[in-house]
């Protein structure tokens, strides 16, 4: 079976990786969760729990989460403000309830050697955390260009090359689930 | 916290005197999110065939943004926040 993402001939998408590889996309996980977790409990107003309301949902200090849940309205703080407190809640639940569903996914890839099919229902997961991850760690390194410059800036910053690795690897694996899934 | 629905909080807009004024969902262009994967989301979301999805990833990437769909405000909102879930950088705004 190939390394990373692929279909088998019954169409089932299936994930090989390395006992190192599982346990560093665990790790990133967990920093994900804990980047996107909403941050207070329930809102105090349970009709606003209900319907994923944070009346007090405001515009991170941290690039990464802005980016994350980026602005709405460009030139209207206010229609963008009250965007933020009527889907923020909810959008950072799904990014963690995404990061939990996979990572109860590599549980299992753990459990049976590395690889394993990647049920129906946890692509989407796998998908939408990858690029979450992917994300945060360029707003880390300050990708900034489509051009690959970021990479000789970085190049004589010896921290940042674990980092770099990571965000390739990650690229290679979203990358190659796509098109997986495009084949289906 | 008022229970009202997000439409009467919202304070009068001029969409009464403009109805046909369109608001429009614009995605930007960012290094990171991969070509493929913003073809899959329009084709995801939208419904679009790949060939639409191609040339409005292109339009993208190349003219740093791209307009991905239009309508009312509150369907312009749900996409946009669709666009969050799946992090691409998305912002709506009334048509020009």
């Amino acid at each position: 079976m190939r390394r990373g993402f692929s279909r088998d001939r019954r169409g089932q998408i299936r994930l090989r990786l390395d006992p190192l590889e599982l346990t560093a996309l665990d790790e990133l996980l967990v920093q994900l969760l804990a980047l996107v977790e909403p941050e207070r409990a329930e809102p105090e107003d349970p009709l606003a729990a209900m319907v994923g309301i944070d009346p007090h949902a405001t515009e991170s200090d941290d690039p990464a989460v802005r980016r994350l849940f980026p602005a709405a309205y460009l030139d209207d703080d206010e229609a963008a403000s009250e965007f933020r407190r009527f889907t923020e809640r909810s959008l950072r639940q799904g990014k963690a309830d995404r990061a939990r569903a996979v990572m109860g996914s590599i549980q299992r890839l753990v459990a049976t050697d590395g690889q394993g099919p990647i049920d129906s229902t946890e692509v989407n997961a796998w998908l939408g955390s990858l690029n979450d991850l992917r994300l945060i760690l360029a707003s880390r390194l300050g990708i900034d260009d489509d051009d690959g410059l970021w990479r000789d800036e970085l190049h004589d910053v010896p921290e940042a090359e674990h980092a770099m690795m990571l965000y390739d690897w990650l690229t290679w694996l979203q990358d190659a689930l796509v098109n997986v899934i495009d084949q289906g | 916290m008022s229970i009202a629905p997000v439409e009467l909080e919202r304070p009068e807009t001029d969409e009464a005197v403009e109805p046909d004024r369109p608001w429009i969902t614009l995605v930007w262009n960012d290094p990171v999110n991969l070509m493929s994967y913003v073809t899959h989301v329009f084709m995801e979301y939208f419904g679009y065939q790949r060939q639409k999805a191609e040339l409005l990833m292109l339009d993208v990437h190349q003219k740093g943004r791209a307009v991905v769909s239009s309508g009312t405000r509150e369907e312009m909102e749900r996409d946009v926040t669709a666009m969050h879930t799946y992090g691409l950088w998305a912002t709506l705004q009334k048509d020009d």
